[in-house]
């Protein structure tokens, strides 16, 4: 129950929520609701580590996990974009595919070893006290992207041009039509940037976080996780980031109550009983559910909403709202 | 961008429709015989092999009829649902939920006589599938949270709940070892009646028929039926019209949750006799695409649940004979779904190549 080590490997963990919150922020800041991150993520898994086993290059596989997912996510984009269909039935759709796919394709994977994503420490950030071995000491390079990703993607939405396309298209898509945005294209682009994260978040569990194929075990619900923190977070990169290492840490806790017979000073319960860690196993949905009654009832106050597009369908040449 | 572009035509028919979805079948099809084909088996034989797992002896349309049992009142319970336009992913935790509190009161009362204890059990599956429906109905009626998320959530609380039920305080006492994670055999008395000896389909089939006609009865000439699909329709009207849209809210997916404990309840009484780790092999998830498929309607989802249910057990059988796995079945399945979802934009949309008003703009 060291703290430094579980804060460094709930950092790890965070990650993977981590890219597929901001990827979904991405997407839903175009207006365009995708609820088909489970299925991107473990599709994105499993090409990921399969690629990686049959090629000995790790980094292969994470581009064809991304390359993937991102495909995959441009079916939800036609599906929702062209064909203005019903946005939760073509992500949900999208979820049963790429769940699907992987499982047809993943066939046969389980147990074996591919290389995986190699970990660095940062010269001289890795030698503060706490803060150096917690965030900067023998993490996957995917970790460090992460701490750029986030204040990153605030910065782009926020401050720059296309940034402001970007809010344009999923708050009001018919006035950025008449600035001369393409809103269809901005929407397929954010869609697919969404896959692309998706599927970096799969191919993190899989070569990196806890490397191994699960079959539907391996993302385990982490994708829904990751739509509830992004209403969590207000649609903001950096809010995200935060909870989805907050969820991090909470994911790798329980696996570290598991573990010592004494918490404390007292007998750990689940040594009397190890059928209560299943209770323990509850927490991150427990906590997803009071996330979203806590964004729900900070939203109301401040009066902050989704992105006024989110999940309507722009139809050229019709009259707006 | 300007390749495709849909626009909006006010003609729709059931024809269409019926078109739509027997292309988007077919398109399935042929996408499946690629897949099969990427898999080193030859189409024709592979689908001959499916065909005959579906419906090829009186064997395989039992198991067929009794895979859709479940899934035809799993699915009318999502279409009640959506009805008042929500959604309900999380069948598949109701099911477990009902089928444990089902187990757990036959166990309790296994003295009692089987007509009061078969009743006791289905109350007691509908109620507690219900309640766990109804919580997400609570949170989007009382805070406005996605249903969506909170019925997904649920799913996962619900399997942690029955492993840990099924590992301990109702274990199997006989167990043997580490054992199989399952509980005790309920009492005979409680066991529904098989159709025909020798076959696994039991009458809970012909109660789920019944559900279809009382489901179809519910939403179309009922007042609760007329406010939940006045609240899906139009909630701002709605309220207006004096209906309470959160108690409808909250009846729809307490319904829909319903349905789905009585399925586990069946499942239980009708084909495992006891609770078992893994009783449901995804039906809550299947359910959905059959609601999707069967165009939110009772008899369509009628249809719908038969075929996919025989696509699932042929699969098997394919599997035995030609290799191929399981789970491309699946994703022929979901592919359909998403192309007749997709064509669905045929019904209300004209489809143009090149539009004119696509065309970049001379600067």
């Amino acid at each position: 129950m060291n703290p430094e080590i579980i804060l460094h490997a709930g950092i790890a963990t965070g990650t993977v929520l981590l890219f597929a919150a901001i990827g979904e922020v991405l997407a839903e800041r175009a207006g365009i609701l995708n609820l088909g991150v489970e299925g991107m993520m473990l599709l994105g898994a499993m090409a990921g580590f399969k690629m990686s086993l049959a090629s000995g290059n790790p980094w292969l596989g994470v581009l064809v996990a991304v390359a993937a997912a991102g495909v995959l996510s441009l079916a939800h984009g036609l599906v929702s974009i062209h064909f203005q269909a019903d946005q939760v039935v073509s992500g949900l759709s999208l979820t049963f595919l790429g769940t699907g796919l992987a499982l047809v394709f993943g066939e046969g994977l389980t147990g074996k070893s591919p290389p995986l994503i190699p970990n660095l420490d940062i010269p001289l950030l890795s030698s503060i006290p706490f803060i150096g071995p917690v965030f900067f000491d023998d993490h996957s390079i995917l970790v460090y992207f992460g701490y750029l990703l986030a204040p990153l993607t605030w910065y782009y939405i926020h401050k720059t041009r296309p940034g402001m396309h970007l809010r344009a298209v999923g708050e009001k898509p018919e006035a950025a039509d008449t600035l001369g945005i393409n809103v269809y294209r901005l929407r397929y682009f954010y869609t697919f940037l969404g896959g692309c994260l998706a599927g970096l978040a799969g191919v993190a569990i899989s070569l990196s976080v806890s490397p191994g194929w699960y079959s539907a075990q391996t993302t385990s619900g982490q994708g829904w996780i990751a739509i509830g923190l992004v209403i969590f977070a207000q649609w903001n990169p950096i809010n995200a980031a935060l909870g989805a290492y907050l969820f991090g840490a909470v994911r790798r806790a329980i696996l570290d109550l598991q573990g010592p017979r004494t918490l404390f000073g007292f007998t750990n319960p689940l040594f009397i009983n190890s059928n209560w860690g299943f209770f323990l196993q509850m927490a991150p949905y427990l906590l997803t559910i009071l996330a979203l009654i806590i964004g729900s009832r900070a939203a109301m106050r401040r009066r902050l909403g989704a992105p006024a597009a989110l999940g309507v369908p722009y139809i050229r040449g019709e009259r707006g709202l | 961008m300007s390749l495709l572009v849909a626009r909006e035509r006010p003609l729709t028919s059931p024809l269409v429709y019926t078109l739509i979805v027997l292309g988007g079948a077919l398109l399935a099809l042929l996408l499946g015989a690629v897949l099969m084909a990427l898999w080193g088996v030859s189409p024709l034989q592979g689908y001959r092999e499916l065909f005959m797992g579906m419906f090829g002896s009186a064997h395989s349309i039992s198991e067929s009829l009794l895979k859709a049992t479940p899934l035809i009142i799993i699915s009318l319970g999502i279409a009640i649902a959506f009805s008042a336009s929500a959604w309900n992913i999380g069948a598949e935790g109701q099911f477990y939920m009902g089928a444990l509190a089902a187990t757990a009161c036959a166990l309790v009362f296994s003295q009692a006589p089987g007509y009061l204890l078969w009743p006791l059990t289905l109350i007691v599956a509908m109620v507690v599938g219900g309640i766990w429906a109804a919580l997400a109905g609570y949170l989007r009626a009382r805070y406005g949270i996605n249903e969506i998320i909170v019925t997904v959530m649920l799913n996962y609380i619900a399997m942690y709940f029955v492993q840990y039920m099924l590992a301990s305080p109702l274990r199997e006492t006989q167990a043997r070892g580490v054992g199989y994670p399952q509980t005790d055999v309920i009492p005979q008395t409680i066991w529904l009646p098989r159709l025909a000896p020798g076959l696994r389909l039991h009458v809970g089939f012909l109660l789920a028929v019944a559900l279809v006609f009382v489901v179809y009865m519910l939403l179309r000439h009922t007042t609760l039926g007329y406010r939940l699909r006045a609240v899906g329709y139009n909630w701002r009207a709605a309220r207006h019209a004096g209906i309470g849209v959160s108690n409808a809210l909250i009846w729809a997916m307490g319904l829909s949750g319903a349905l789905a404990g009585l399925a586990g309840q069946l499942e239980v009484t009708g084909v495992h006799r006891r609770l078992l780790w893994g009783i449901s092999p995804g039906y809550g998830f299947l359910a959905i695409v059959v609601t999707l498929l069967g165009n939110r309607h009772p008899f369509g989802i009628f249809i719908a649940a038969i075929l996919l249910a025989a696509l699932d057990f042929g699969a098997q059988t394919m599997q035995r004979g030609t290799g191929v796995p399981v789970a491309l079945v699946h994703t022929i399945q979901y592919l359909m779904v998403i192309l007749v979802v997709g064509g669905g934009v045929l019904r209300t949309h004209r489809l143009t190549l090149f539009d004119p008003l696509f065309r970049r703009r001379e600067a």
